[in-house]
């Protein structure tokens, strides 16, 4: 009984954790630009498709990870540059639509570069499967949660300690004052995407293995993601974590209690309700003064 | 009302000419129509199927063709779509006028161009698994893949021959999982195994560990089988090893390609699974009257195309090359003959076993075709 329960908590925590990372990434972008990126999952799966691809090639796999990371980094960049800052003046709907259409464009950039079949990513460190009052765990599955809390932890301190950071929070909080004290606002907007680019092609990187990664593995992945960011606030970070530890959690007790039919279902009702019954999710106090 | 009538008219016109052309020369091309879902979802059964279909049409033309006609092939992919797979039959059938149709990748594009080739009166011979395309008989329909119920079927001897009679089910969100699912119900309650567990997974699942874990859990359980297509059948796999069950792991026919031995890894081995002749071709014995067919296919299909032969690639060339063989026996494309010499496929080995049609059977394949077979250090052995 309590080891079905450790179970359903293990698989819910590592995928989980892949949401936190989407949702952060949504959270970063929103911060700075007020954009709701659903480009988000195709991040995570360049990432995916760059490891995977590359180290069947035989590049090593820090390298390989390395590579889809800066490659990434760069579509966000050009995401933010060509399709966002263009139309900066748009209604934030219009930017969405933006959003979605830049993640059409990449899925179909990303299917003609590496085909559409499955690429496989071999585990980090070997598949036993480790042994836990009777539940069982992938080694995969730790790489993915201290991978996730790493970095979690790693732009918490960069918003907090650098200047950079503290530059692209000022920005979050109000532009026009940002800009008097001489940021360069538009910096700060391709930062945050070339940040949250990063987070989230990490995030496809660790998580291919258990996944295997697929062209199209970004959709269902940023949705979940975007549920996170909802979930805790959109805009709070530590709240988009929690959101994706929740939803994640959610979905494996709901596919192992309910019904595994309604695996997904349980992220949308999740979101459904919270955008009824508290609009500004768990955590997020501030979006009501942005409007 | 006017133009009802030379619509008519026109049609009398066309299909007198038609008739006229059917009968004329003898190097008139014989029509072979085509539809496959060559991009999608499906693209896995389809884009292998269009490359067999054009590869034996040319191979075909360059040796003479078929009683000295040729072959013109038209492909239309349908990108696993049932509307656009019965807006290319419509077309197929009124502007290309072609003399059979061989597709329907899936079952689901097979059964919306089921109605208009019964209407227009066209042999059409599907690639498609489920049972329903079948049974009940249509009368211009065919199909070559064996059915989710022969699955079923084998697997149930299998289990029965280890005295194994509890039965755990996973079976995908999808078309083929569904049929898949619903006919292993029927065959357990035939043959006696009771199913002990009845789980489902959403096609893109990437976690099915909860699903499994129910399964760990219940004692009763002593194998379980998976009914599914494409990547989730390796995600089970690989979760279930995760769990470390210990109980034999059954999959479908739907995963007989190298492609699920890849993507699976080292969590394939010890897997079993019922599959055509065509994936453990070398290793049939010598006596195996499938054995040359299936020897010569996957050595033109590499060589052709530098990847390896797929059980659905043998789909595709067994529905044309009933469809010639039929209009060799007919005498020409006439459209009746032509479907009653299909229908009176007699003895066709092909890649799928072979193939004995009848006016009760339009698919001919017994559970002999099929062979139980298992992973064995990344490759298709036959199980004993």
């Amino acid at each position: 009984m309590l080891a079905e329960l450790l179970q359903y908590l293990l698989s819910g925590l590592t995928i989980g954790a892949i949401y936190a990372l989407a949702g952060l990434g949504f959270s970063i972008i929103y911060n700075a630009s007020h954009v709701i990126n659903f480009a988000q999952g195709e991040f995570i799966m360049i990432g995916g498709m760059a490891s995977a691809t590359l180290t069947a090639s035989g590049v090593p796999l820090p390298l390989a990870i390395l590579i889809g990371c800066g490659g990434a980094m760069l579509v966000g960049v050009a995401v933010a540059k060509f399709a966002v800052e263009r139309a900066r003046k748009a209604s934030t709907v219009t930017l969405i639509i933006i959003t979605i259409g830049a993640s059409i464009f990449l899925r179909g950039v990303a299917e003609l570069v590496w085909g559409k079949d499955f690429k496989r990513l071999d585990a980090f460190s070997g598949e036993t499967p480790i042994q836990l009052f009777g539940a069982s765990l992938q080694p995969q599955s730790l790489w993915v949660m201290g991978c996730a809390g790493v970095l979690i932890v790693a732009i918490g301190l960069f918003f907090n300690k650098t200047l950079t950071g503290k530059a692209m929070l000022a920005t979050s909080h109000n532009r026009l004052a940002a800009q008097l004290v001489g940021i360069d606002v538009k910096r700060v907007v391709l930062a945050s995407f070339a940040l949250s680019a990063a987070l989230g092609a990490v995030g496809g990187a660790v998580v291919a293995p258990i996944t295997f990664s697929y062209t199209e593995m970004g959709i269902m992945l940023g949705l979940k993601g975007f549920t996170a960011a909802v979930l805790g606030g959109l805009g709070h970070g530590p709240g988009a974590v929690a959101g994706g530890l929740i939803v994640g959690v959610a979905e494996a007790l709901g596919a192992g209690y309910l019904s595994s039919a309604y695996k997904d279902a349980v992220a949308f009702v999740i979101i459904l309700a919270v955008l009824l019954f508290m609009p500004n999710g768990l955590f997020g106090k501030r979006g009501t003064e942005r409007v | 009302m006017r133009i009802r009538l030379l619509s008519t008219m026109a049609a009398v016109v066309g299909l007198t000419l038609g008739a006229v052309a059917g009968s004329a020369t003898a190097a008139d091309p014989i029509k072979v129509g085509a539809i496959v879902s060559a991009t999608g979802p499906a693209s896995f059964l389809g884009d292998p199927e269009k490359k067999v279909l054009e590869l034996y049409a040319d191979r075909i033309n360059q040796a003479g063709g078929v009683a000295g006609r040729p072959v013109q092939l038209t492909v239309y992919d349908d990108g696993g779509a049932a509307d656009k797979a019965a807006s290319f039959t419509k077309r197929l059938i009124e502007s290309d006028k072609v003399d059979v149709i061989v597709g329907g990748t899936t079952t689901a594009t097979t059964m919306a161009a089921a109605p208009l080739v019964e209407r227009g009166e066209v042999p059409f011979i599907s690639l498609a698994g489920a049972v329903v395309i079948v049974e009940p008989v249509k009368k211009w329909v065919f199909k070559t893949p064996h059915t989710d119920r022969m699955a079923a079927e084998k697997v149930m001897d299998d289990l029965k021959k280890r005295g194994l009679t509890k039965l755990a089910l996973v079976s995908e969100d999808s078309g083929f999982g569904k049929s898949g699912r619903e006919q292993t119900l029927a065959v357990a309650k035939e043959r006696g195994i009771e199913l002990v567990a009845d789980e489902t997974y959403g096609a893109k699942d990437t976690d099915v560990t909860a699903q499994l874990t129910k399964i760990r859990n219940n004692p009763a359980a002593q194998a379980v089988l998976v009914f599914g297509l494409g990547q989730g059948p390796a995600v089970v796999t690989k979760n279930y090893r995760q769990l470390v069950i210990n109980l034999p792991l059954y999959q479908s026919h739907g995963v007989a390609s190298k492609e699920y031995i890849r993507l699976a890894g080292g969590a394939a081995e010890g897997v079993r699974l019922p599959a055509a002749g065509l994936v453990v071709a070398s290793q049939l014995p010598d006596s195996d009257p499938q054995k040359k067919v299936v020897v010569e296919f996957t050595k033109v299909y590499e060589e052709a195309f530098s990847v390896e032969v797929s059980t659905f690639a043998g789909h595709a060339y067994d529905g044309l090359m009933i469809a010639l063989d039929a209009v060799k026996r007919a005498g020409g494309t006439d459209k009746a003959k032509l479907r009653d010499a299909i229908e009176q496929t007699k003895g066709y080995v092909g890649t799928g076993g072979t193939v004995t049609m009848s006016a009760k059977d339009h698919m001919g394949l017994t559970l002999d075709a099929f062979h139980m077979v298992e992973v064995k250090q990344g490759d298709w052995t036959l199980a004993k």
